[in-house]
């Protein structure tokens, strides 16, 4: 098990020495995830007041969106110079290679969310810090559910000419048992009386869906993996 | 270090919907030959270097590794591949060295350090280690990319267009080095259009046309002319 851990470990940290040189997942996917904020902003907020449970919907519309643009680019540059091929040639567990690319990309969807969280509070007057623990809990329940599925399509998808077509249509219709969780445990957080006991049911529903989604993944990675 | 002595290819196909990219393949070669692979373009050379690197699943016919096959065989038969891909399998926005140390990690090498050092000067590239990929030119990336694929010491090699964009310095130091894989008993099998460079370095060449074998060919030297005489066959 070790060995797995260990290959996991090494593919993360390669992804993330190619992002600290490149900066260009962190960088479009923050500037297209802030665009989206903003945009809604402007849309929807009326002399500083937004309308009840907007805040939620946007900030996972936003994570969503710019996790989709974040998967393609990491699997695009795996197909660059076919690296996926000399990856999935190593004499490694192939699932190890699964959990290194999705830890490489919760870093930058975590990355993102810093900054998308308290824009989404200061735009839309969310009360980000009344309980910070859960919030943080639904995010990361969240985005891994999101990131597990999309991962696992963005591999299958690496050498197929329509991917960029296609991984939006695969990923979200699957996802929206995570959406639905992401936005209805936010909105619990965020409205004017926060409902506690529904966030909490919420969140223990993303962790069922996590352990699913995660475990499927993890199961059909090799298969697909193989033409 | 496992091994194996006998590459046997049987009745090899591989079928993409309707349309055949390989059929009926058959032949075996033995560790310390060099074999090529000769043919024109689409005629099912790299499609016979995936399926032998276990990268594509035959739809028809087995290949054994010695007593092993790739389903049987998994991780253990993988780590007797190296395989060099005409896409070169490198990320130009790391270092020289930090791709071979992470390959190396990733094929459990022993000692990554030594490891690495070594390939680098292999490589001719002991100076220009810590420079990224993507500065290097052509025939200084096949070179890293050569080493790459014989960090864990592989038994079995396979290489697709190896000699492509390469000086004549560079594949004359390419011919050199699989002539010393091959004395160290490794089995390499590469495909090239290059018959050149072929004739006198190949032990066997296999002939595709189409998807098919339209012949095997132990003879030396005047490979050009039979290579001729077998395609337009």
């Amino acid at each position: 098990m070790s060995g797995f851990f260990r290959v996991a470990w090494h593919v993360m940290r390669k992804d993330m020495t190619v992002e600290v040189r490149s900066r260009e997942i962190l960088l479009t996917t923050l500037f297209f995830a802030v665009s989206v904020v903003l945009v809604f902003s402007f849309a929807i907020v009326r002399e500083g007041r937004a309308p009840d449970d907007v805040a939620a919907g946007i900030l996972w519309v936003a994570i969503s969106f710019a996790g989709t643009l974040a998967m393609g680019r990491t699997f695009e540059r795996e197909r660059y110079n076919d690296t996926l091929r000399a990856l999935i040639l190593a004499p490694a567990d192939r699932p190890a290679i699964y959990v290194g690319k999705l830890l490489g990309l919760l870093l930058l969807l975590g990355l993102v969310e810093i900054i998308l969280v308290p824009l989404v509070g200061l735009l839309f007057a969310a009360p980000i810090f009344s309980y910070p623990l859960m919030l943080s809990a639904l995010l990361v329940f969240g985005t891994i559910g999101f990131a597990a599925v999309g991962t696992l399509f963005a591999a299958m998808l690496v050498r197929v000419r329509s991917r960029d077509t296609l991984l939006p249509v695969l990923l979200y219709p699957i996802t929206i048992p995570v959406m639905i969780g992401g936005v209805r445990g936010t909105a619990a957080l965020f409205q004017a009386t926060p409902d506690e006991p529904m966030a909490r049911f919420w969140i223990g529903l993303l962790v069922f869906w996590d352990v699913v989604f995660v475990t499927l993944a993890l199961w059909t990675f090799e298969p697909v993996m193989t033409e | 270090m496992s091994s194996f002595a006998r590459l046997t290819v049987s009745d090899v196909a591989r079928h993409y919907g309707r349309r055949k990219a390989l059929s009926q393949i058959s032949f075996t070669c033995d560790a310390g030959e060099i074999v090529g692979l000769l043919g024109p373009n689409g005629a099912g050379k790299s499609t016979l270097l995936n399926i032998l690197a276990t990268l594509l699943a035959p739809s028809r016919g087995s290949i054994q590794y010695g007593d092993r096959t790739a389903n049987g065989g998994g991780a253990e038969v993988r780590g007797l591949i190296g395989m060099l891909g005409h896409d070169l399998f490198l990320y130009p926005e790391l270092t020289a060295r930090e791709n071979l140390a992470f390959f190396s990690r990733l094929y459990a090498v022993a000692d990554v350090p030594a490891t690495v050092t070594a390939a680098l000067t292999r490589a001719g590239l002991a100076d220009r280690g810590d420079d990224l990929v993507s500065g290097f030119s052509r025939g200084m990336r096949q070179r890293v990319a050569l080493e790459r694929a014989l960090l864990h010491d592989p038994r079995l090699i396979l290489l697709d267009e190896p000699f492509t964009g390469l000086d004549q310095a560079s594949t004359a130091a390419l011919v050199e080095r699989l002539r010393e894989r091959q004395r160290a008993g490794c089995l390499i099998v590469l495909a090239t259009h290059d018959l050149d460079v072929a004739d006198g370095l190949l032990d066997r060449a296999i002939y595709l046309k189409g998807g098919r074998m339209v012949g095997i060919d132990t003879a030396s030297n005047g490979l050009a002319d039979r290579y001729r005489r077998a395609m337009q066959s």
